[in-house]
């Protein structure tokens, strides 16, 4: 029974950093109705630009700097290359954005190298022990920080100007500017505020028990893709849901990898995948999307 | 509204034709006449508009009247610059405000600049609430807080029923209901000169004269209001002057008076609409379907 607390406390923890990339997912999809395939390398710059300030600066004034150095090269690709491409069609946009994944991480992986780098977080590998259940520091903190962030990012969106426009621009773009609304602004918040919830999150991908940063951190930020998705991609709560959703059953299958060996190895990566099928098969439009009716 | 239409139906036009320039226009040309000068719009090759010249005197209403496809919606667009998300351009041409160039800016500075468009079909932020969208509206507003306060005041006088539905949902409300927080969205920027795109479209007759009283009143409030119908009966009644708009060409204009008494309005537009139009029309109606009267 404690593995089963432990591991869904832990899986809630994941849930909640993979939700804070989702919700990166979802800004960009509903302000441009664009999916960002470059989202993975924008995690890995915020990571990487805290790892190599956080030694001469500290690591709280690293993370700030990570954040906005995330935002600043969100906010870049926006103005330099979507914006070019504004009114283009969507799907050439996505398309364009692997591109720009694929730039962004070549140069991360050259600077990388095979390093693993720390960010130098101050949790270390403490555990909090409650009784027959521990927990890591790090994983209480990664929940704390992105319950943080969702909820000043929720109440803004409900709240703000920002927020109305966001809202305004992702129902309908037309109507939006009839209004005043700047939609080159709204999109080149959006991707901003991506920027830096992905950098808040390569914090918490690499820290203990992961042993830092390196290449394939961003593979693990490949996670939050069916997260967004089963949640629905255009739905704020769906990011959160489907951050949760597989958190845990990531957590699960591998804390009962060993009763699922008939199913072989490595299921852990593989059940967030199975589940986004499962409720894709149920749920076209993912669990809180917007049904589309396609018009022709 | 209502009663006064069933009553004199004759009398009507000459009504509202005396009242506009009796309680607005003692200003003479001033800071807020919109312009329209030798306009041509093309969506690629297509040509929609062909110099098309209007003029809406400070709070005056004017009406354009036409078909299906005759431009008037192409027409709005182009005033508004949001042709570019339907793919069109202006050719040629230029759109003043108050003596200002206003066909070179991007919209949101058309909408600072004072001028407020309320799309055809209503366009309302279906999943916003009703609050929300009339904050949506006030995005484009030059004013601050004050100002805001002071139009929501204004429309919320003007709609009581948008005051009462503050925290529903935009899309749960009926037709009519839409149209008037369309029309109080766009008057939550303060505007000089409204911009109706088929205000009456789809809505039941009671609810159409709802709304032509709205438009009298915030007429009446100093806001010259362009006016574009295919309800010609309608919208004669209300305007002090009328352009009639045929497959991107002004083809007939004068005051709405002259207009709704020349046979060719009466007969193409006003024919099938206007009972008494139609009856005044000997050897006119066995070819066209008679409808009766909306009100009675």
């Amino acid at each position: 029974m404690s593995t089963f607390a432990e591991l869904l406390l832990n899986g809630i923890s994941m849930g909640s950093v993979y939700a804070l990339i989702a919700l990166g997912f979802v800004v960009i999809f509903r302000a441009t109705e664009v999916v960002n395939f470059a989202h993975a390398s924008l995690l890995l710059a915020g990571g990487y630009v805290t790892a190599s300030l956080h030694d001469d600066i500290g690591f709280w004034p690293a993370l700030l700097a990570g954040i906005a150095g995330a935002a600043l090269i969100g906010a870049a690709v926006e103005f330099l290359v979507m914006r070019r491409a504004r009114g283009g069609d969507h799907s050439v946009l996505a398309i364009v954005t692997i591109g720009v994944d694929i730039l962004l991480t070549t140069e991360l992986t050259r600077r990388l190298g095979t390093d693993v780098l720390a960010l130098g977080d101050p949790w270390g590998d403490a555990v909090l022990t409650l009784g027959p259940i521990s927990l890591a520091h790090t994983r209480i903190a990664a929940f704390v920080a992105a319950a943080l962030l969702i909820t000043v990012f929720l109440l803004a969106f409900r709240y703000t100007s920002w927020g109305v426009a966001m809202r305004a621009a992702a129902e309908s773009p037309e109507t939006a500017a009839l209004m005043g609304v700047r939609l080159g602004r709204v999109s080149l918040g959006a991707w901003a505020v991506a920027g830096g919830l992905a950098a808040v999150a390569a914090l918490f991908l690499t820290v203990f028990p992961t042993p830092g940063l390196e290449r394939a951190t961003s593979l693990a930020a490949f996670k939050a893709f069916p997260a967004a998705i089963l949640g629905g991609l255009d739905s704020t709560t769906g990011a959160l849901v489907g951050g949760l959703v597989v958190g845990v059953t990531e957590s699960l299958a591998t804390g009962y990898q060993s009763d699922l060996a008939f199913m072989g190895r490595g299921l852990g990566d593989l059940a967030p995948y199975l589940v986004m099928v499962a409720i894709l098969l149920v749920r076209p439009a993912g669990l809180f999307g917007t049904k589309e009716p396609a018009r022709v | 509204m209502g009663g006064g239409t069933r009553g004199s139906p004759g009398g009507s036009p000459g009504g509202s034709a005396s009242r506009s320039p009796g309680g607005t226009s003692g200003g003479s040309p001033g800071g807020a006449d919109l312009v329209v000068r030798d306009l041509s719009v093309g969506y690629g090759p297509v040509r929609a508009l062909r110099q098309v010249s209007l003029e809406v005197p400070e709070a005056a209403v004017v009406t354009v009247l036409g078909g299906n496809g005759a431009g008037k919606s192409t027409l709005l667009r182009a005033i508004s610059r949001t042709l570019s998300f339907q793919g069109g351009a202006t050719t040629g041409g230029t759109v003043t405000l108050g003596g200002r160039r206003i066909d070179g800016l991007a919209p949101d500075r058309v909408v600072a600049a004072g001028v407020s468009q309320v799309p055809e079909g209503r366009r309302v932020f279906a999943r916003m609430t009703v609050a929300d969208n009339l904050r949506a509206g006030a995005l484009g507003a030059s004013g601050g807080r004050v100002e805001r306060a002071a139009a929501l005041r204004r429309v919320h006088e003007l709609f009581p029923v948008l005051a009462e539905r503050a925290q529903q949902r935009a899309g749960l409300l009926s037709g009519g209901e839409q149209q008037m927080l369309a029309v109080a969205r766009a008057l939550m920027a303060a505007p000089k000169v409204l911009l109706l795109d088929e205000p009456s479209l789809g809505l039941a007759p009671l609810m159409a004269a709802r709304i032509a009283d709205t438009v009298r009143e915030i007429n009446a409030q100093g806001t010259s209001v362009l006016l574009v119908e295919q309800n010609a009966a309608l919208a004669l009644r209300l305007a002090t002057r009328a352009y009639v708009l045929e497959v991107g060409e002004v083809t007939l204009s004068g005051p709405s008076a002259e207009l709704a008494a020349s046979d060719e309005v009466r007969r193409r537009y006003l024919g099938v609409v206007d009972e008494d139009a139609a009856a005044d029309v000997p050897g006119l109606t066995p070819s066209m379907p008679r409808l009766t009267r909306w009100e009675s």
